[in-house]
């Protein structure tokens, strides 16, 4: 089935950075990192719905902007002694594009 | 093939130099451990809560054997090394095993000292040094009812209490008439004496050992006054000797202990030590935190970084008898050009000592009260001048124009519910429900378990209280310098220094020559090397927007559900008809739900969406506004009232003068957010005396008030000096700003630096009319580079990415 949805190209995506996304439901943020990998997450940080788009982007976490959680960028999964997890998407790069699964089929 | 490296002693310091130098480089060395005790490491602190009864052997083992494994580390317990060949390069056992090395490393700890009288050798007379000491204290606590403990030191009285709680009647017999000299002064000691006598221990003061009588076992201890004392097991705690046989033998240069050099090599390049076996700069330490920093350099030597130095350490001991709280550190006695500031309180059992010299702390001897030991400890470290508060300096940091807190007397007597962190709301209990339950050490374990001090920080010394207390002497949780985050061992200062002076000019260089842990920083480092890049090399570095936090990369404040607010500048508070027609049009233009004035004389406009912040800012543009900073570690507001020009008691044109200090500073980031304020009669409605930089006007001109804040700890200015003109109230300023931005930590703000660096040091740094011209000038050319207004540029298309989503296709 190909419901993969062409985003953006990787140069609009800063590197160390991120950008949203809007779907009817709310918002995903891709985030790039310093070796080029791309992931997306729900734009809702588990802990009070901070936008991590926002973020610190570190290694291969996103620190959140509100009240400095960190989430995994691959599992979005918080890290450290908190807990709570945030929706992951389906994303891949091929050449120097940025596809994202459609939203309906969440990874 | 890997470098082999063997390591003589399984004990604290040689087992920690391992675990950094695998933190720094896992795979480098084949590595061997021989240890004379047949276990795996252990927290040889512990022994004294294991005698007490208070925990058993296998919760002190810090190193199991599967770390061991997991490592890949040959273990040898129970041999112990009998020889060093430094021609062929190997050690041999005693059963006989040979290892060959690259690198040696020679942690064989100390031993007990027995004194020689006759009788000594007798069954029933033990050191406390290991576990088997312990062990056969608590055989005899079953069989025997007596014990002496000689020596009235540290260990001593450990070891006297320990046996008291199993049940023995304990005499301990000290040479000195105090007891622990080396640590307390007489009144304290006597406050400890009658303490531990009320618990049941007894006395012996000034009396000599002569000899130790019994047949095959001890029956008794004899004095050289000719008294004698019935005993069942005497306890010999008179002190230690560097364990330096082996190394002797080998040839390797010792005196008191191995010396070594301050990258802990012996005189054989090859060969390194690390703890109580050794001597550096004629120091030998007994205390795990200078072992553990020992080890901490040791490792980045063998991982062949060759940047670390261990330059000696500052210590401080407690007595781990629970229900005593005791302190002492430095110069405690005080000497001829020392001055001592004292509290005592007999009734409550309080007393507390402090040693000044030059208005630094040397020495501290805190007793029933230890409450504020951290941070006496802090500042002797780090020579802080006290002067600006040495009248409250005795009644702790909560009296430092804390307004939050109140007062705490000691942590034992507080309640677990107790509140320590106001911000997350975390008691006592659950700080230390989490330090027993999850095994917690260090500050950063604490915080990130129970949040506690990891918001506004102003609890940390409170709640480093609470882990010593809990933790008792296990000074680890007390390094002598903090790192500046968990990517680097480097402290705020090492990296300030390494930058200006290797010198670095990037991150990325930054990095690798200081060798981060991490590949990119974190969220804590990244934004403070941003700042010292900047503010280093004004010219040649280039700001980076993913280092810095979402406030300073959007130019507005982050609020909770994710919108931002629009501060626009208006220069010293002051404003018009126009400007204000165009703040209404902007606000009904974009929706705004709601404006404020603010603390700082400006306007707020709540709400606003990321994507509509460069059309608001382009109309506000159009009317003349520029940012107005309210979001960053930068020059925020210029507070100012209304003046001579209409104020009856107006002496000078505060508002004018207001409006040139921000003309002159504005945009310039900081190490935090930095206020300004011009009264215009000491009066005083501008607040100038709890801003970072506040002129108050008088008659004959201008004082200048510095480092003061409202905010979490309220702190009234320090005078800086009085001045006559406006050029001069504007170049002090100046100069001012550009010393706190050169040699400020990231995130401290003029209040905690001018108390760190000291009032007098600041003073005369710019009493001096060259240095103060010099920095003023750097402070202007480092305002030429720094992009003066962010909106306009950004108004016009600049960073764009920053403010819109993803369109897809
Ligand atoms: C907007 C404002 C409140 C208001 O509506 O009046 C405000 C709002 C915030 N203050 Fe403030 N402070 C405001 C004036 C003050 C004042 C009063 C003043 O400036 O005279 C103080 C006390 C004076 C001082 O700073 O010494 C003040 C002391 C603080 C502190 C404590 C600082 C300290 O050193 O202890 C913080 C926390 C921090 O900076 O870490 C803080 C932090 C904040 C933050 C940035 C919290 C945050 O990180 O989100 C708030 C941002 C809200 C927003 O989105 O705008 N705010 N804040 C004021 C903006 C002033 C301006 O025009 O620029
Ligand atoms: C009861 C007690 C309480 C203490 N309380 C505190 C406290 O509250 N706070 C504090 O900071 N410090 C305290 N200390 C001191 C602290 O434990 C020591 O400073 C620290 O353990 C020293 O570390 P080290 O590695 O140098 O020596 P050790 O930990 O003694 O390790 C040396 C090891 O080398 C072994 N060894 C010796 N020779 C050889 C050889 N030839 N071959 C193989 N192995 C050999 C020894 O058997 C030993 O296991 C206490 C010590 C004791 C005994
Ligand atoms: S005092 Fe300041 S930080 Fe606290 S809620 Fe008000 S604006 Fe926010
Ligand atoms: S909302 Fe993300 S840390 Fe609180």
């Amino acid at each position: 089935m190909d419901d993969w949805i062409k985003v953006a190209q990787l140069a609009d995506v800063p590197v160390l950075g991120a950008r949203i996304y809007r779907h009817n439901e709310g918002e995903i943020a891709i985030f790039r990192t310093a070796e080029d990998k791309v992931f997306a997450l729900n734009n809702r940080c588990p802990h009070k719905g901070g936008p991590l788009s926002e973020g610190i982007v570190h290694g291969g976490q996103v620190t959140c902007p509100l009240h400095n959680w960190q989430i995994d960028l691959a599992t979005g999964e918080a890290q450290g002694a908190d807990t709570g997890c945030t929706e992951r998407f389906e994303v891949k790069v091929v050449g120097e594009d940025i596809f994202l699964r459609a939203v309906n089929a969440k990874a | 093939m890997n470098d082999k490296l063997v390591l003589i002693g399984n004990g604290m310091a040689g087992i920690r130099a391992l675990e950094e130098l695998l933190k720094l480089k896992g795979k480098q060395y084949d590595i061997t451990v021989f240890g004379a005790e047949p276990h795996p490491n252990y927290n040889r602190i512990m022994l004294s809560p294991v005698l007490a009864g208070e925990k058993q052997f296998d919760e002190i083992i810090s190193n199991p054997l599967s770390w061991y494994e997991e490592n890949n580390i040959d273990l040898i317990t129970g041999d112990p090394v009998v020889k060093i060949d430094r021609i062929k390069r190997e050690v041999i056992s005693q059963s006989g095993k040979v290892a060959d090395y690259n690198r040696l490393l020679i942690a064989t700890g100390s031993k007990p000292f027995i004194i020689p009288i006759p009788g000594a050798e007798l069954n029933g007379v033990v050191g406390f040094r290991d576990i088997h000491d312990v062990n056969a204290m608590l055989d005899a606590a079953k069989t025997g009812k007596r014990a002496v403990v000689i020596g009235g030191g540290l260990l001593g009285l450990e070891a006297a209490n320990g046996l008291m709680k199993q049940g023995m009647d304990v005499s301990v017999v000290h040479l000195m008439d105090t007891l622990m000299e080396r640590q307390l002064d007489k009144p304290a000691a006597g406050l400890l004496q009658a303490e531990l006598e009320s618990k049941g221990l007894h006395f012996l003061l000034e009396k000599q050992s002569s000899a130790i009588l019994g047949e095959d076992k001890v029956e008794a201890l004899q004095f050289s006054d000719g008294s004698s004392i019935e005993t069942d097991l005497v306890v010999m705690a008179v002190g230690i000797r560097a364990e330096i046989e082996l190394a002797q033998q080998a040839g390797i240069y010792c005196e008191r202990g191995i010396v070594v050099n301050d990258t802990l090599q012996t005189h054989d390049p090859r060969i390194y030590a690390v703890g109580e076996c050794v001597q550096h700069r004629n120091m030998g330490y007994g205390l795990v935190a200078p072992l553990f920093e020992q080890a901490k350099v040791c490792a980045n030597h063998l991982a062949e970084f060759g940047i670390a130095r261990y330059e000696g350490s500052v210590t401080s001991t407690k007595l781990k008898v629970t229900g005593v709280d005791l302190f002492s550190a430095g110069d405690f006695l005080g000497n001829e050009d020392s001055e001592s500031i004292v509290f005592r309180d007999p009734s409550a059992g309080v007393y507390k000592k402090l040693n000044l010299q030059e208005d630094k702390i040397v020495g501290a001897v805190l007793y029933g009260d230890t409450l504020d030991s951290a941070w006496y400890f802090q500042l002797m470290r780090e020579g802080t001048d006290i002067s600006a508060y040495r009248d409250k300096l005795l009644f702790g940091q909560a009296h430092i124009g804390d307004s939050g807190h109140g007062v705490v007397s000691s942590i034992a007597n507080m309640s677990d519910d107790t509140e320590i962190c106001g911000c997350n709301g975390v008691c006592k209990g659950d700080i230390v429900k989490a330090i027993h339950e999850k095994k917690l050490f260090t500050l950063d374990e604490v915080r990130s378990h129970t949040k506690a001090s990891g918001s506004c920080g102003s609890c940390t010394g409170l709640v480093e209280s609470v882990m010593a207390h809990v933790l008792g002497g296990d000074y680890s949780q007390t390094p002598s310098k903090k790192p500046l985050c968990t990517c680097t061992e480097h402290s705020h200062d090492e990296v300030i220094q390494a930058i200006k002076t290797v010198p670095l000019k990037s991150m990325d260089t930054l990095f690798k020559q200081l060798a981060w842990q991490t590949p990119n920083g974190c969220h804590v480092c990244r934004p403070a090397l941003n700042y010292y890049l900047m503010a280093n090399w004004p010219t040649d570095y280039q700001d980076d927007p993913q280092s810095r936090f979402i406030n300073e990369r959007a130019h507005g404040n982050i609020q909770k559900d994710g919108t931002y607010s629009v501060v626009p500048r208006m220069w010293g508070g002051l404003t018009n008809p126009k400007e204000l027609r165009a703040i209404a049009d902007v606000a009904e233009k974009f929706d705004v739900p709601e404006v404020k004035v603010t603390g700082g004389q400006r306007i707020d406009l709540f709400g606003v969406k990321k994507e509509d912040l460069p059309a608001m800012w382009q109309d506000l543009y159009a009317a003349g506004f520029v940012s107005g900073h309210a979001y960053g570690k930068a020059m925020r507001t210029v507070k100012t009232c209304v003046g001579k020009n209409w104020c009856r008691f107006g002496t000078q044109d505060s508002t004018g003068l207001g409006v040139k200090l921000e003309q002159l500073t504005w945009g310039s980031w900081m190490p935090h957010k930095f206020k300004l304020a011009v009264s215009g009669c000491p009066r005083n409605c501008a607040e100038a005396t709890i801003k970072d930089f506040g002129v108050v006007c008088v008659d004959a001109g201008f004082e200048l008030h510095i480092g003061g804040n409202g905010g979490v700890k309220v702190r009234v200015t320090d005078l800086l000096c009085k001045v006559k003109t406006e050029e001069e109230v504007l170049e002090y300023c100046a100069a001012f700003v550009q010393l706190y931005r050169e040699q400020a930590r990231y995130l401290e703000r003029t209040a905690p630096w001018v108390e760190r660096a000291g009032l007098s040091y600041i003073k005369d740094t710019l009493a001096d009319d060259t240095v103060r011209q010099t920095l003023a000038q750097r402070f202007d050319v480092s305002q030429e580079n720094t992009e003066r207004d962010p909106w306009q540029p950004r108004a016009e298309g600049s960073q764009a990415h920053e403010f819109t989503p993803l369109s897809g296709e």
